[in-house]
């Protein structure tokens, strides 16, 4: 178990390691940075003064050492477009990618595991079949057209929603939240239901296939001989059940919605992190993409090695697995 | 005159070989599943005529849509036909400078499917050659391989395709990246594509190489890698083609994707996704004809070559027939 710990945790660190050689090595493209510093007519005696003072006369390995330590203290250097520190830039937008990215997991579980458990217990009735319609509409439709299309139905020709932004914010200390205003919540719905629609759907025919499997098992089928009752069947034996594989697929899927939410941002103009790294892109904004490259890594290997983790201590039989399959 | 007669029957020959493996596929299996998959058919239709539209888009086209001397303002941001102030001349509308869309459309299908195709050519054989590499040879060059295949599974595909784009993008000078920008493009989706190839390959490979055929061809003393090429990867071109397929429908994706949030293909040459992201600025006014007539084509696309994937995957698959 230590032993697994460990090497996930070294595999961990040399991944955030490349990610960081990665970032780093973008800055040595552009050329020099004192160029952009100084003035016309600043003599060489004045551009090599600057440069020993930010330590560009110093080895490669050891500008990478500096850049890391900085990194890790949440420190990315002053970005070329906007003018302002990339960390800070990123903590003025994290509250906005995660607020959208939640909201969507919650429509997500909300919708796709009743939706699953009524197509899994139902598999005939017209309801069911009205729900893997809709479902293999949402697994085919891009994530931008989706929200095109909510974009001209419920905001351009019904006029219910607002189309573009995040109105409605409330400040709370460094944190601000849509959630606290009926304005904030007209903003936020589109967008999060755009990011949500397809995990709904991957998690309904998950949860669905999940039931019909369990459904058929011997254990269903003496509870039944028993005479429970159809709930406690259902929710109590089956549902249970299929919930240990959905666990897992949401936890993975949190890195997906991350991802997704560029493309949602930037329908919607949402002014979160994925809409700064698109700009950011466009206009070769190097300190933002360095940082954004790192702290999008950090989340995904963070999930990835929670999920990890808590699957080798939920199910035994991964153990034996892993242990054979490394000899 | 007898100097012709051999080549000649060569010809004849090769012509009536051609001709028994026709029939044979005729008579085979995988004809067989397709003719009785309505489903199938309508796909593998779709598609043709997707392909026919894109790839002879310059004469079937209604209208020209890259000249600008052609277009006329005055034909500007008319509604599809069917609809109130709508032109014969224009089935689908026009957009704001007065290009059909329908014809846009067409010439749009051509980048798209463009870029597509070529992604998943290179995905497919840097892919299956480190697949076949990592399955035969195994040891540390495989651990090697898996591990880096292992952790970009972890990233979403259209994640690895858009950082990739924004990293060779930034690396290149301005000029150059204007012009490469396309084959940047290229590179990142397939970038974002091998791993699937490389597992795929391996795991047959590694059952390949244990069966006899291969173990007398290596005791006769055949060079690996000419048993890697001539015996071992004809028997895994079943998958690879499946995944070829499906990646395909991913390609196309990822492009329209990438080209919607303006870091993909350049404005000069539009694609599919280009179109919905110059569409979407009209969509506030009510001009949505201009998004969504590219975004329908593009899902029914999707659709049709994800269907047809889906349709080789069982009907090549022995455990299912």
């Amino acid at each position: 178990m230590i032993a697994f710990i460990i090497r996930r945790l070294l595999q961990a660190v040399l991944v955030m390691l490349v990610v960081a050689l990665v970032s780093f090595s973008l800055f040595q493209f552009v050329g020099d940075p004192i160029n952009n510093m100084v003035g016309q007519e600043s003599t060489v005696e004045q551009r090599n003064a600057l440069r020993e003072r930010l330590g560009l006369n110093d080895p490669i390995p050891i500008q990478f050492a500096r850049w890391v330590g900085n990194a890790v203290q949440g420190e990315f250097g002053i970005s070329y477009r906007i003018g302002e520190p990339v960390g800070q830039l990123l903590m003025e937008r994290l509250p906005a990618t995660i607020e959208l990215v939640a909201l969507s997991a919650v429509f997500a579980l909300l919708g796709g595991v009743p939706m699953g458990v009524y197509t899994g217990l139902k598999p005939r009735s017209w309801l069911s079949q009205v729900f893997l319609t809709v479902s293999l509409m949402g697994i085919s439709l891009p994530t931008f057209l989706i929200g095109i299309l909510m974009i001209l139905i419920f905001g351009v020709w019904l006029g219910w929603l607002p189309t573009f932004g995040r109105n409605g914010v409330v400040e709370l200390g460094p944190w601000s939240t849509s959630f606290l205003t009926v304005k904030g919540w007209a903003s936020i719905v589109m967008p999060a239901f755009t990011l949500a629609l397809f995990q709904l759907t991957l998690i309904m025919r998950l949860v669905r296939a999940e039931m019909l499997e369990v459904l058929r098992t011997d254990y269903i089928k003496f509870a039944r001989a028993r005479g429970l009752s159809k709930r406690a069947i259902n929710f109590g034996h089956a549902l249970k059940n299929t919930l240990v594989p959905v666990i897992t697929i949401i936890g993975l899927q949190i890195g997906t919605l991350l991802a997704f939410s560029i493309i949602t941002e930037t329908v919607f103009q949402w002014p979160g992190m994925g809409l700064l790294i698109i700009q950011a892109i466009q206009f070769v904004d190097i300190p933002i993409m360095a940082a954004y490259l790192v702290l999008i890594a950090f989340f995904f290997v963070l999930i990835n090695l929670t999920v990890d983790l808590i699957y080798y201590a939920v199910d035994p039989r991964l153990r034996v697995d892993r242990s054979s399959s490394a000899h | 005159m007898s100097t012709n007669a051999e080549p000649l029957s060569d010809r004849n020959r090769l012509s009536a070989r051609i001709a028994a493996r026709w029939h044979a596929f005729l008579d085979g299996d995988v004809f067989h599943s397709f003719k009785r998959s309505p489903t199938t058919i309508v796909a593998l239709v779709v598609t043709v005529i997707f392909f026919i539209a894109a790839l002879f888009a310059p004469w079937l086209a209604p209208h020209e849509t890259s000249n600008v001397a052609s277009l006329n303002l005055m034909d500007a941001f008319k509604p599809p036909v069917w609809q109130q102030g709508g032109d014969p001349n224009f089935l689908l509308g026009t957009d704001d400078q007065g290009r059909g869309v329908l014809s846009s459309i067409m010439f749009g299908l051509r980048i798209s499917l463009l870029v597509g195709f070529a992604s998943v050519l290179l995905a497919a054989v840097f892919g299956t050659v480190l697949g076949l590499i990592s399955g035969y040879l195994g040891g540390r060059l495989d651990s090697f391989i898996m591990r880096i295949a292992d952790i970009q599974l972890t990233f979403p595909a259209i994640l690895i395709a858009l950082l990739i784009d924004g990293i060779v993008g930034a690396a290149l000078p301005a000029d150059v990246a204007k012009n490469m920008k396309i084959y940047v493009l290229i590179l990142a989706i397939a970038a974002s594509l091998w791993v699937n190839f490389a597992r795929t390959v391996r795991g047959s490979t590694m059952v390949e190489r244990n069966k006899e055929y291969v173990q007398a061809a290596r005791v006769i003393g055949v060079h690996p890698a000419m048993i890697m090429l001539r015996h071992v990867l004809v028997n895994v071109t079943g998958p690879v083609l499946v995944i070829a397929t499906l990646s395909l429908a991913i390609a196309i994706l990822t492009e329209a994707t990438l080209s919607f949030l303006g870091v993909g293909v350049p404005v000069t040459n539009p694609s599919l996704g280009t179109l919905i992201r110059i569409g979407n600025d009209f969509l506030f006014s009510g001009e949505w004809w201009m998004s969504i007539f590219p975004g329908v084509a593009l899902v029914i696309l999707v659709l049709a070559v994800n269907l047809l994937g889906d349709w080789l995957r069982d009907a090549l698959n022995p455990k299912l027939r």
